[in-house]
């Protein structure tokens, strides 16, 4: 009933421990995995590596989780099998009719917690670096609309508005924190770009603010997750992350009066969907 | 010579005259009732309003299924035109809903314990048989007017199973399907109300002598404690129902922002619901896995005592979690809720350690209730351990509302209810009706269904971490996303197959009878000791109870649960007992 | 009754324990009434409870020893079969159809729901016959 992993998968992914150093190792894990993470070779289990500072961060969370998890699924799964095939019924013989186990009962609810502790010691810690929001030049108010988005550039005049079938982009410049603003103006909404692990309510009557720090120039796609009505399913946008010079250009260039306001469609629409 | 002592006679007509000290109140036998349909309607009995409600859970089951299966064929393709966007919307919304509140609830708390608990504290009837008739018929017209939703001007509900506001107002949603979702749970959420009320009542006050606290079934233990968390959770629901439905027809605006309402407030009332009602889903089917893992192993459930404090640690914990479907609100206190989340998976995990325990070293014979339980406890391994990763806020940031989270939810969800629940069918089916079940073709059920299950689950898992969200019609065709959709429907498809055969299974059964006898798996619990189906008002009399298992006690009196090599309980060894000694007689 | 009065009343403790926390993590309103809520759920039956095992002590179902026949006599009366609880749920579904189709369903759920709570009434002082 030892706990293999206890958020030390990152160390030892594959070894058995040995039962009684499993506390120690534990709280060990505790010192020795930020080094490890640090070291990224590992696969990214599904996920995305990551295409903004917090989005890296949240991907080596996931990859101590995953193996933690694929740790304890091993176990649990080979001590499940291992009685399913070992005893199988052999004759009508009525077995020893145990019932408690003292030491045993202790030990699988003493590691379980010791490990969700150290689970929540790095969840903790990377939630509070994945939501930070710190001082930035670059802000974009986002506003959420029944089914599209808005993003404006406050003191730039520049607006981006996309509807169902014509996506907007937003342009961000690399390397630099992105301060968004997030607002919706009807009903809840979920700003959602998978390559930056992140996503957030726009809550009607709530201004969220969360900030990213995007790594490699790139577009990126972005999408609702919320549920919102109709057209739920066409809420598609785009971030574009561009050289700081680009991103200076592209605000020089774009930049109207309030009133006016740049389209951007995109060609990787969703036709369909027959109403 | 009869070996048992008897009980307290209730109702029993004519008999009672034999024994004086059997006082009965009433005697109104059962056959000087009204027959036929108007019997049914006018039934106060546990058993049957316990089967009606098993039937009508099961029906809403199947068209749950039906819609789910439309709901992975139109995915099967990224901008199929099977369903309209509003066509789709309301199925997703009807799916959810049958399931959640028609199906794994009522299947459970209203048919499986309705049936079971009396039986196994050995009482004649429920608490209150005429509130439980109120339970069953409230539930029927909450159901009818769920599905009668689908034919009103503007078609039935479409925001989603959870209605967040301001979604669900009288602007985005209009139309009178929605409202009659509102009075569908409000219908069916007094139905659980009453029904709780109910067995808690029962397990408090109708245990026959000798059967304490901590001799009841581990079922009946999760009922009870499913009966506390329904007074919990439902009452929140209902008020937060009557709340939108004001919102939307009386002019106030406690949801909406226009008028100084809060829309996050339905999320932390409908989730202070919600996150309790997902261990009402859960914990009658622990404990039906408790009780057939224990009898196919020919031992006590491992750490009783550990199980049970687990159970009640759990629904603790779980009305404390509640905001952690509202991580990504961004309103929310993020490590109390992460924390309590967490600590969670070690109940579970002790109670997956009980399972294994119990196994462990016994004669494990893997008839159809096994086997479903073994399918009950991988997949409801593969959704805890995603559990905990979801209780990591920086986790579930990435995660929610994409197909990672449907991916979770139906595993654990599809775990108990499905696996666990079905394992209770098959395992009860013959005390219910003196039947047995094919056994050949309960294999075949299990093993399509846990193949269709793996299908149709694990490519959601890694289509949710690459960004599909949920409750989305369509998709882009560019992304690699259809494969995944594919095989997913490919598993929907041979999970219907198999429900099929459980359909067949049943009719086989219904027309050529396999009679069962009382105690066909030598199971422990006091529902064994009785004939199947049990006569009216239950018991003609009873086995002294001394663990958890009296009718294995009766039957194996050498056999008794051991503790470090030696019996269990407070009183083993005492008189009347199964550990060999001469017990009482009393001849009716 | 002293068992399960102890769960009840350590639940009660446990959320009122955690309210207490969560008030004062969070000042969220909502959460932290509803588990003043929960605390006074498992409080209120759990003290009542308590105050019956103090005057009733020990009953034969919680007795260890006790032989089932030490439970003889009247258990409760059991309603043999009603048909109102059927006709208060068919007033209670037209009650829901009155607040989606309007006002016209409303004499049909009131008789309903009048005729069930008289019916009921009634059938108990008579003793549980239809």
């Amino acid at each position: 009933m030892d706990s293999p992993s206890a958020g030390s998968p990152l160390a030892r992914p594959r070894r058995r421990l040995p039962k009684l150093t499993t506390r120690r190792l534990a709280l060990g894990a505790v010192v020795l995995s930020p080094l490890v993470l640090a070291s990224c070779q590992l696969p990214t289990f599904g996920g995305y590596r990551g295409a903004t500072k917090q989005a890296v961060d949240a991907n080596k969370l996931w990859q101590g989780f995953f193996i933690t998890g694929l740790c304890v699924f091993i176990l649990v799964a080979f001590l499940i099998l291992w009685a399913v095939l070992r005893y199988r019924r052999r004759s009508d013989k009525i077995p020893a009719q145990t019932q408690y186990h003292t030491l045993f009962e202790i030990i699988y609810t003493v590691v379980p917690i010791v490990m969700v502790l150290v689970l929540f010691y790095f969840s903790v810690v990377t939630e509070n670096s994945v939501d930070a929001v710190p001082a930035s030049n670059v802000q974009v108010n986002v506003t959420a609309f029944q089914w599209g988005w808005r993003f404006s550039y406050p003191g730039h005049n520049v607006t981006v508005i996309g509807q169902e079938l014509q996506n907007p982009t937003m342009v961000v410049p690399v390397g630099e924190n992105v301060h968004i603003v997030l607002r919706s103006s009807d009903v809840i909404h979920g700003f959602y770009v998978p390559e930056f692990n992140f996503s957030r309510y726009a809550l009607p009557g709530v201004t969220n603010q969360f900030s990213f720090n995007v790594n490699h120039a790139g577009t990126f796609r972005g999408q609702c997750t919320q549920l919102c009505g109709l057209y739920h399913s066409l809420m598609i946008f785009q971030v574009k992350a561009v050289s700081p010079s680009a991103y200076e250009a592209w605000l020089a260039q774009n930049s109207t009066s309030a009133s006016t306001t740049a389209y951007h469609a995109n060609s990787s629409t969703v036709q369909g969907g027959s109403s | 010579m009869t070996d048992v002592i008897n009980p307290p006679v209730i109702g029993g007509g004519g008999d009672v005259t034999a024994v004086d000290e059997h006082v009965v109140e009433h005697g109104h036998a059962e056959e000087h009732g009204p027959t036929g349909v108007l019997k049914w309607l006018t039934t106060t009995d546990h058993k049957v309003i316990g089967l009606s409600y098993m039937i009508t859970s099961l029906v809403m089951f199947y068209l749950a299924g039906i819609m789910a299966l439309v709901i992975r064929l139109q995915l099967a393709s990224p901008s199929s035109s099977l369903l309209s966007f509003s066509q789709y919307n309301e199925l997703f919304t009807m799916h959810g809903s049958l399931m959640l509140y028609l199906f794994a609830g009522p299947f459970a708390f209203g048919g499986l314990a309705n049936y079971i608990v009396p039986l196994q504290v050995g009482a004649p009837d429920m608490a209150f048989p005429r509130l439980n008739a109120l339970s069953y018929w409230l539930y029927a017209g909450g159901s009818i007017t769920m599905l009668l939703s689908f034919f009103v001007a503007g078609g039935a509900s479409s925001f989603g199973w959870v209605a967040y506001a301001p979604l669900s107002n009288a602007t985005n949603s209009p139309g009178a399907g929605s409202d009659m979702w509102i009075m569908a749970l409000a219908l069916t959420g007094f139905s659980a109300i009453f029904t709780g009320v109910n067995l808690v009542a029962t397990i408090f006050y109708l245990r026959a002598p000798g059967m304490t606290m901590f001799r009841m079934p581990i079922f009946t233990w999760n009922m009870l404690v499913t009966g506390i968390l329904i007074l919990i959770a439902f009452p929140v629901l209902t008020a937060a129902l009557i709340m939108l439905y004001c919102d939307r027809h009386f002019g106030t605006h406690i949801f909406t922002v226009s008028g100084g309402g809060v829309p996050v407030l339905w999320q932390h009332l409908f989730w202070f619901f919600g996150h309790p009602e997902v261990y009402i889903l859960a914990l009658p089917f622990f404990g039906i896995a408790t009780e057939v893992i224990p009898t196919f192993s020919r031992k006590p459930v491992f750490g009783y005592k550990g199980m049970v404090f687990a159970t009640l640690s759990i629904a603790a914990l779980s009305t404390g979690v509640w905001a952690h479907h509202m991580y990504t609100t961004g309103v929310v206190l993020l490590p109390f809720f992460s924390l309590l989340s967490l600590l969670i998976a070690v109940p579970t995990g002790i109670k997956f350690f009980n399972w294994i325990g119990t196994m462990w070293r016994g004669q494990l014979s893997f008839k159809t209730p096994m086997l479903f339980c073994i399918g009950f406890l991988f997949a409801f391994l593969m959704g805890g351990v995603t559990g905990v990763m979801l209780a990591a806020p920086a986790l579930d940031f990435f995660t929610h509302d994409t197909y990672f989270v449907v991916a979770h939810f139906h595993q654990v969800l599809f775990g108990t209810a499905v696996f666990a629940g079905f394992a209770g069918l098959y395992f009860w089916y013959p005390k219910m009706f003196g039947r047995m079940l094919s056994d050949k073709l309960g294999k075949w059920h299990f093993w399509l269904l846990f193949i269709g299950f793996w299908l149709t689950f694990i490519p959601q898992y890694e289509v949710g971490l690459k960004g599909m969200p949920r409750r989305v019609a369509v998709y882009p065709s560019n992304l690699g996303w259809q494969v995944y959709n594919q095989i997913s429907t490919i598993g929907a498809f041979v999970i219907g197959i198999s429900f099929a055969i459980l359909l067949v299974n049943l009719w086989i059964s219904w027309r050529n009878p396999v009679p069962a006898g009382d105690n066909p798996w030598d199971a422990g619990g006091l529902e064994w000791f009785t004939t199947s189906p049990p006569p009216h008002h239950n018991f003609t009399h009873l086995p002294p109870i001394r663990s958890e298992r009296p009718t294995w006690d009766y039957n194996h009196p050498d056999s008794p649960a051991l503790h470090h090599g030696k019996p269990t309980g407070p009183s083993s060894g005492h008189g009347g007992d199964g550990s060999g000694g001469t017990r009482e007689t009393v001849e009716v | 009754m002293k068992t399960e009065s102890f769960i009840l009343l350590v639940i009660g403790i446990f959320f009122a324990i955690i309210g207490a926390i969560y008030w004062f993590t969070s000042y969220e309103q909502a959460g932290t009434l509803m588990l003043i809520g929960s605390a006074l759920l498992g409080l209120l039956p759990g003290g009542y409870y308590y105050y019956w095992y103090r005057k009733m002590g020990q009953r034969p179902e919680d007795n260890p020893d006790a032989t089932i026949a030490s439970g003889a006599g009247v258990i409760s009366s059991f309603p043999g079969s009603s048909i109102w609880p059927f006709v208060l749920a068919s007033g209670a579904f037209f009650i829901g159809l009155t607040f989606v189709f309007g006002i016209w369903f409303a004499p049909v759920a009131l008789a309903l729901v009048v005729s069930a709570l008289i019916g009921a009434t009634v059938e108990s002082r008579r003793g549980g016959h239809v």
